[in-house]
């Protein structure tokens, strides 16, 4: 089985956020770097497929700075990836982007059973990257994924609303993007982390993969802190006193019921 | 003067609230609105979708359960066909899948879960949260010759319906699955409530529950004042509830009018997916708990001995 998993580095959310002076983005000093944590369940994923099926090639593949990205890449071959490709980049780059230069790469490197992503990623917060990568490689894709067997044919579970989940069946090359649920990750161990550090880290460049930063179709601007909550309201007496008062609170003052 | 297509969605017997808030901001704008239903109920419920200013309603009733091919074809279809240079849709669990893949399709780009729009001055300005909510920033369209925006629920007004609107239905007909994605079933949740990330008022449990059983104070609360109930990593690791009843970074994302916190700290991460709601309470028998940083009214007690009372209290304020 070939499998790929799509990797983003993200700013773990324990760091704290500061916007750059002109507010044209953050102030990445400083920021502690983590992988992505739904790709945590696209790896643990794809490691699972290929000792269930006792064969296959898995490699992880990133778009970002190699300088630091490499370090989750690394990571992932720690956990038992086989290679990794990174897309060197500094540039900004918009999912459409992104997701581009993913699907180039893929293609150049070779046919592929499996391309795994995690659902989201927690610092763009989009959502997107897996399904356009899809459409333009032409397959089908599922994401929010909390369930997979694989027989002769893909079933897969998406978690939807209000707890229900859509049960697909896939035949041929796919991309799914993996939610919380789907298996618990493994840690890297420490032979593991020894034998990653010779593994095969393929590097390109944007133009390789045939991309230019200046055509992204979106872009952010105008970074802005969220608005200063009013200081809290504590409300004293004994329990009915403040259970009468936060009803008048929220009905009067509020105006939320 | 641009046109905005809507992508309409229903739930048993109306649209959903995020819909009609869509088709009010198009309206309210002063744009063209074409409004996109799919479903089995997509043509009766044309009407409804003109009532909250719709001009004409694209209908296909014969898609069956949502296929992410199957829909991605048909929204294509009716996109091109509509002609507009916006589209919208609620950030749900269905436009969330489809929208990124059918933008990219028509070259174009796509805002995620954005929290403000703007479509007034026939521009277009949207903003979403990022960081896990601790910033946000305006997308700015380039090179995109028609604009996505999926905006959370919540966040606009919805206007009050026309009874009286009329509007143009066009029929389309489903496209044909290739079979390479099939949708085999959809195993019902077993909540029969507005879902979290559509939800106005939001009751959430921590560790301070103590116990699964202990849910059922919640419940009480939640059915007082018909809200939905949530619960904090803690609580759905315990397996006192459903995953998906977990709210924050690795739960959902929830942005209600009211989230009364009960026994929970407020983690970082807990924080991360519910700091955007517009009114917070925390109930935690800790004053140094972060929660109360991040809330706007707080009561330091024993939530068994506050949440009871303030049942109710609701029930005499509501005359339940
Ligand atoms: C990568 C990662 C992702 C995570 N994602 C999430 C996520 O998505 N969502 C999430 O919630 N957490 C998440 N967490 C976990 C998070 O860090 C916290 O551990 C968790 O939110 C704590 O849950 P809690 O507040 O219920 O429990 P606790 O922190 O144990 O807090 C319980 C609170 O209840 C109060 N209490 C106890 N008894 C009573 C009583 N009788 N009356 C009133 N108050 C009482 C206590 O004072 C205390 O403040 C994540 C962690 C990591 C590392
Ligand atoms: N720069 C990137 N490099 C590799 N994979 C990415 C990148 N950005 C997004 N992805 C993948 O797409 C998923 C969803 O990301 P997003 O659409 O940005 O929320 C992530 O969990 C990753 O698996």
């Amino acid at each position: 089985m070939r499998i790929f998993v799509c990797l983003k580095q993200v700013p773990d959310t324990e760091t704290r956020i500061q916007l750059k002076a002109d507010r044209s983005g953050i102030e990445e000093n400083g920021v502690k770097w983590v992988m992505n944590p739904y790709d945590e369940f696209a790896v643990e994923e794809a490691l699972k497929l290929k000792e269930v099926k006792g064969s296959g090639q898995v490699t992880v593949i990133s778009v970002g700075p190699k300088a630091r990205v490499t370090e989750s890449l690394r990571t992932a071959m720690a956990m038992g990836a086989d290679d990794g490709i990174v897309i060197d980049t500094t540039e900004f780059l918009d999912t459409f982007l992104t997701a581009k230069a993913l699907a180039a790469a893929i293609q150049k490197e070779s046919p592929f059973d499996l391309i795994l992503t995690g659902k989201l990623a927690i610092d763009d917060n989009s959502a997107s990257v897996p399904q356009i990568l899809a459409e333009f490689l032409a397959v089908p894709h599922v994401t929010v994924v909390s369930k997979l067997t694989f027989d002769t044919a893909l079933t897969i579970e998406r978690e939807v609303e209000g707890g229900a989940r859509e049960v697909y069946e896939l035949q041929g090359p796919c991309v799914i993007a993996a939610n919380k649920g789907l298996n618990t990750p493994r840690y890297a161990s420490l032979p593991g982390i020894m034998k990653a550090k010779k593994k095969p880290l393929k590097e390109l460049s944007l133009s390789d993969v045939g991309i230019q930063p200046s055509n992204v179709k979106v872009r952010l601007k105008d970074f802005q802190l969220p608005p200063e909550k009013p200081a809290v309201k504590m409300i004293a007496g004994d329990p009915s006193a403040q259970a009468k008062e936060l009803v008048r609170l929220l009905m009067d003052e509020a105006k939320v019921l | 003067m641009s046109k905005v297509f809507v992508f309409v969605e229903t739930t048993s017997h109306d649209l959903k609230k995020g819909s009609m808030e869509l088709l009010t901001a198009a309206k309210t704008a002063g744009r063209t609105v074409v409004a996109g239903l799919i479903g089995g109920d997509a043509k009766s419920l044309a009407t409804r979708a003109a009532q909250f200013g719709a001009q004409s309603v694209f209908v296909c009733d014969s898609a069956g359960q949502y296929n992410p091919e199957t829909y991605s074809d048909t929204v294509t279809a009716m996109i091109k066909e509509s002609g507009a240079d916006v589209v919208l849709a609620s950030s749900s669990a269905t436009a969330r899948d489809l929208f990124p893949r059918v933008a990219a399709r028509l070259d174009c780009g796509l805002a995620s879960d954005c929290t403000d729009l703007d479509l007034t001055n026939n521009s277009i300005k949207a903003r979403r949260p990022l960081y896990s909510g601790k910033c946000t920033a305006e997308v700015e369209f380039l090179n995109s010759p028609i604009c996505f925006v999926l905006m959370r629920p919540n966040q606009l007004p919805a206007g009050s319906p026309d009874l009286g609107a009329q509007c143009q239905i066009r029929e389309f007909p489903a496209q044909t699955a290739s079979g390479k994605i099939i949708s085999k079933d959809v195993v019902k949740g077993s909540s029969t409530k507005a879902d979290l990330t559509e939800a106005n008022v939001i009751v959430s449990g921590g560790r301070g529950m103590q116990n699964a059983e202990n849910f059922k104070l919640l419940d009480d609360l939640a059915n007082t004042i018909g809200a939905t109930v949530g619960a904090s990593r803690a609580v759905a690791d315990a397996g006192w509830v459903p995953h998906s009843m977990q709210v924050g970074q690795t739960g959902k994302t929830v942005a209600p009018s009211l989230y009364i916190a009960c026994g929970i700290s407020g983690a970082i991460q807990h924080l991360a997916g519910m700091s955007a709601s517009k009114v917070i309470v925390a109930i935690n028998k800790d004053a140094d708990a972060p929660i109360f940083q991040k809330a706007n009214y707080g009561i330091v007690g024993d939530l068994f001995e506050v949440v009871p009372k303030l049942v109710e209290e609701f029930k005499k304020a509501l005359h339940k």
